[in-house]
């Protein structure tokens, strides 16, 4: 084992990573949808304001929705229609908000974003830009980037980490993020080390990716970026801030506080390319790479989509289902949530639909105290205890004792499980009811 | 279309319940079929017949909690065989068969399903089985066979090497270490044993005990098989080496500190190898110890258990006055283990880091 490859020590699962159904397939523009659902809450924190009403006419990029608060996010048009309907939508991670249904106009002038010279915008002028053009995290918890970004008086960012780990199973969309389009998510990642005033940034990406650690550090070579690509061993859950700030820096983050108190700020690659488009293309946050996937699909794909399309319309451009699955997933089979319907329409988080056959159907039994949930837990959790003392009701305990509120659902616990007790499951419904008995 | 929602993760190792009870049923079959082998058919009936009273019982007690239907039954997880051939393992060869079923009664009905079945048990219901039927029958449960790879010499009788060494002592032995009381009063040796040990210079017995030419109960007396099967589970994780190695190097270092001391031949005398590998020991620290149920669940609170397993067994081998001690110490510390569950929490994430900020301000 080289030195330079490093990871984070506690816990961690090797799920089988199941890349090669997708990650030889290049990027491939997905066809005009002919009806998009564009949700007003796409993002961590408040739902967005509708700017448009029942009737209007919009064109590719324009604001459809501004942040309600603080912590939201703009929302674009992402085709040029007729908005037909506003409509209660849910989403797969069961979230419902309102939705503009768009009719795309094929006819309608097409929309070019024309490169434009940034270098004399201000620091402020560009974070400006990222927060008006919707960019959020696309790592999957779509996290408003401009708030992220904004480094608070008496804070500093030593550390720009960026997350191309992609450890979850089936997921190659950054993975080809990185190869295809290398110059121009460096070219993001100066910005955000810019905007962020990092004094090092550091690209943590694992083994099964040294083609994409070549490639970056060629283009590096060739810029002359201070740009470090730091190769990572294969473990789940290093894409989680956490782990990977461990891996990386070799910090942890304590609890309850956010990358920022070590000193770091943590943004994914998918991110950096939509803050390039939005600095360097003036283009908002409109679409994004989904990685359609998984041993039912026909033929596996990297797709640029309009947020908005309907899965199905994914599904049917990858030759539709194989196999019937048993679960379509909405980002990777570790964490992400299972869609059920076919209308449901792609968000800025959706990395993956991910079309799975349920392997090792096994009965749950009661929980044999095994400890292997303690030994995979990367937070040092005592999954459990934490389970047992839910399901008695007991949610004080699970809270200050078993630090219920420090579990991120990674799904490891669960995972290794030999009882196969749903503990992520639980754990996310002890959250729910500890909350409520406040 | 009909998809299936749940809640993450999608993706399950191949691990289960059901698994980890048939391998561990693998990894002790060998040292099972190596007792039939030395102590004749009957052995094998004894397990058979623990095997399926066992199995009997859980399905018996599911059938009135409600699950009528045997396709339902608590059965297929396997814990129920396992618990019986661990049982049977533990028996003497020419016990009774009513006390085997009566092992095996007192096992599942009272040990493993007072509480609730599987996980709930607060000791190993094998070997409280064991445990049951040799303080109450302790004369049927003394009555060892002696190996038939041995030649029976008349003066032994049935008793194992650890039995006879106590009886010898406390009949008025001394100053002889527990080989040389074997050797003096001429307990058996293979010719195996023996040409090892001239080559070597380690005792014949521990020897013999290590390959398995030892009286005792049926599981218990190859370690060698023993530990084959013990390398074989944690070599596919299911479990981990802390209980049975801290166990059996705490045991070893105390009797090489003080066993001396009970034979009248000072400290840092003990004889090790044929402690270690006599009695129960190695069947005790490889798979009745680190039963999963009734053992702690962190990695430091396995260790504070297997560590006082080592102590009691060293303490009641030889200062008791009835052997049983490997039963005896496995049982006190799954006593104490919702204790050490209860206090041991591993480090959480992000929290040293806490306290010292706290300092720090």
């Amino acid at each position: 084992m080289p030195k330079d490859v490093l990871t984070f020590k506690r816990g961690g699962v090797h799920p089988k990573d199941q890349k090669h159904f997708s990650n030889t397939k290049k990027l491939e523009k997905l066809p005009m949808p002919s009806l998009v659902v564009v949700s007003l809450s796409q993002h961590l924190g408040a739902p967005a304001k509708p700017l448009k009403k029942v009737g209007d006419v919009v064109k590719r990029g324009e604001k459809i929705g501004t942040a309600a608060s603080f912590i939201s996010a703009e929302v674009h048009s992402p085709v040029s229609g007729v908005i037909k309907k506003i409509i209660k939508q849910p989403l797969a991670n069961s979230v419902v908000a309102d939705a503009f249904l768009i009719e795309v106009d094929k006819d309608a002038e097409e929309v070019i974003f024309e490169k434009v010279d940034y270098s004399a915008k201000s620091d402020e002028e560009l974070l400006n830009t990222i927060k008006d053009l919707g960019v959020v995290g696309l790592g999957g918890a779509t996290f408003p980037s401009h708030v992220k970004f904004m480094i608070p008086k008496g804070k500093f960012a030593q550390y720009l980490v960026i997350n191309g780990v992609e450890c979850e199973p089936y997921l190659t969309s950054d993975h080809r993020t990185m190869l295809e389009r290398s110059e121009e998510v460096l070219e993001g990642i100066m910005i955000a080390k810019r905007v962020t005033q990092a004094k090092e940034v550091i690209i943590g990406i694992e083994e099964n990716k040294m083609d994409a650690v070549e490639k970056l550090r060629s283009v590096i070579a060739e810029k002359n970026y201070p740009i470090k690509v730091q190769p990572l061993k294969l473990k789940y859950p290093q894409g989680d801030e956490k782990q990977l700030l461990k891996a990386t820096i070799n910090k942890e983050i304590p609890s309850g506080k956010l990358p920022l108190d070590i000193g770091a700020v943590v943004a994914n690659i998918g991110t950096c390319f939509a803050i390039y488009e939005a600095c360097a293309l003036n283009k908002p946050l409109i679409e994004r790479v989904v990685c359609v996937s998984g041993e039912c699909i026909n033929e596996p794909k990297n797709l640029i989509v309009p947020i908005g399309t309907p899965i199905s319309n994914l599904i049917d451009y990858c030759g539709g289902f194989k196999t019937e699955p048993d679960k379509i997933i909405s980002g990777g089979a570790m964490m992400g949530f299972a869609f059920h319907s076919l209308d449901i329409p792609v968000v800025k988080g959706t990395s993956g639909v991910i079309s799975i056959l349920e392997e090792n159907k096994e009965r749950e039994t009661a929980c044999i105290s095994c400890g292997k949930c303690v030994d995979a837990c990367p937070i040092g959790l005592m999954p459990t205890m934490l389970y047992r003392n839910i399901k008695n009701g007991n949610y004080q305990v699970a809270l200050d004792k078993y630090s219920l509120m420090d579990c991120k659902e990674c799904g490891c616990c669960a995972y290794v499980c030999p009882a196969h007790i749903p503990l992520v499951h639980s754990f996310k419904t002890g959250k729910k009811l500890a909350r409520k008995k406040k | 279309m009909r998809v299936k929602i749940t809640s993450s993760p999608h993706f399950h190792s191949k691990n289960s319940t059901k698994s980890i009870m048939w391998n561990v049923s693998l990894a002790l079959a060998p040292a099972a079929l190596w007792g039939v082998y030395v102590f004749g058919i009957r052995a094998l009936f004894v397990l058979l017949v623990s095997i399926v009273s066992s199995c009997f019982f859980e399905y018996i007690l599911g059938y009135f909690d409600g699950n009528k239907d045997i396709k339902e039954s608590t059965l297929y997880d396997g814990s129920a065989f396992l618990t019986g051939l661990l049982l049977g393992m533990n028996l003497t060869p020419t016990i009774p068969f009513v006390l085997v079923i009566l092992a095996n009664a007192f096992a599942i009905v009272v040990v493993k399903w007072t509480f609730g079945g599987l996980g709930a048990n607060w000791m190993n219901p094998a070997l409280a089985g064991r445990v049951f039927v040799f303080f109450s029958f302790t004369s049927m449960m003394s009555n060892y066979t002696v190996p038939k790879t041995l030649e029976v010499v008349d003066s032994v009788g049935g008793a194992t090497p650890l039995s006879f060494v106590k009886t010898s002592i406390s009949g008025g032995l001394s100053n002889l270490s527990p080989s040389q009381i074997l050797a003096t009063s001429s307990y058996p040796t293979s010719s195996i044993a023996t040409s090892i040990s001239s080559s070597t210079g380690i005792s014949p017995y521990a020897i013999d005990a290590f390959i398995g030419n030892i009286g005792g109960c049926i599981g218990e007396v190859s370690a060698l098989l023993l530990i084959i099967g013990g390398i074989y589970l944690i070599a596919k994780k299911i479990i981990s080496y802390h209980i049975p190695v801290y166990y059996i190097l705490s045991f070893s270092l105390l009797t090489w500190m003080f066993a001396g001391v009970r034979d009248g031949l000072g400290l840092f005398s003990g004889e090790v190898l044929t402690q270690v590998f006599s009695g129960g020991l190695i069947l005790g620290a490889l798979f009745m110890a680190t039963d999963m149920v009734t053992s702690p669940i962190t990695k430091k609170g396995k260790i504070i258990y297997a560590l006082g397993c080592g102590f009691f067994t060293f303490l009641i081998r030889y200062f008791g006055s009835l052997p049983e001690a490997v039963s005896l110490a496995i049982i006190l510390m799954n006593i104490v283990t919702p204790t050490i569950d209860r206090y041991i929490v591993p480090k959480k994430f992000g929290y040293v880091k806490k306290i010292k900020a706290k300092e720090a301000k």
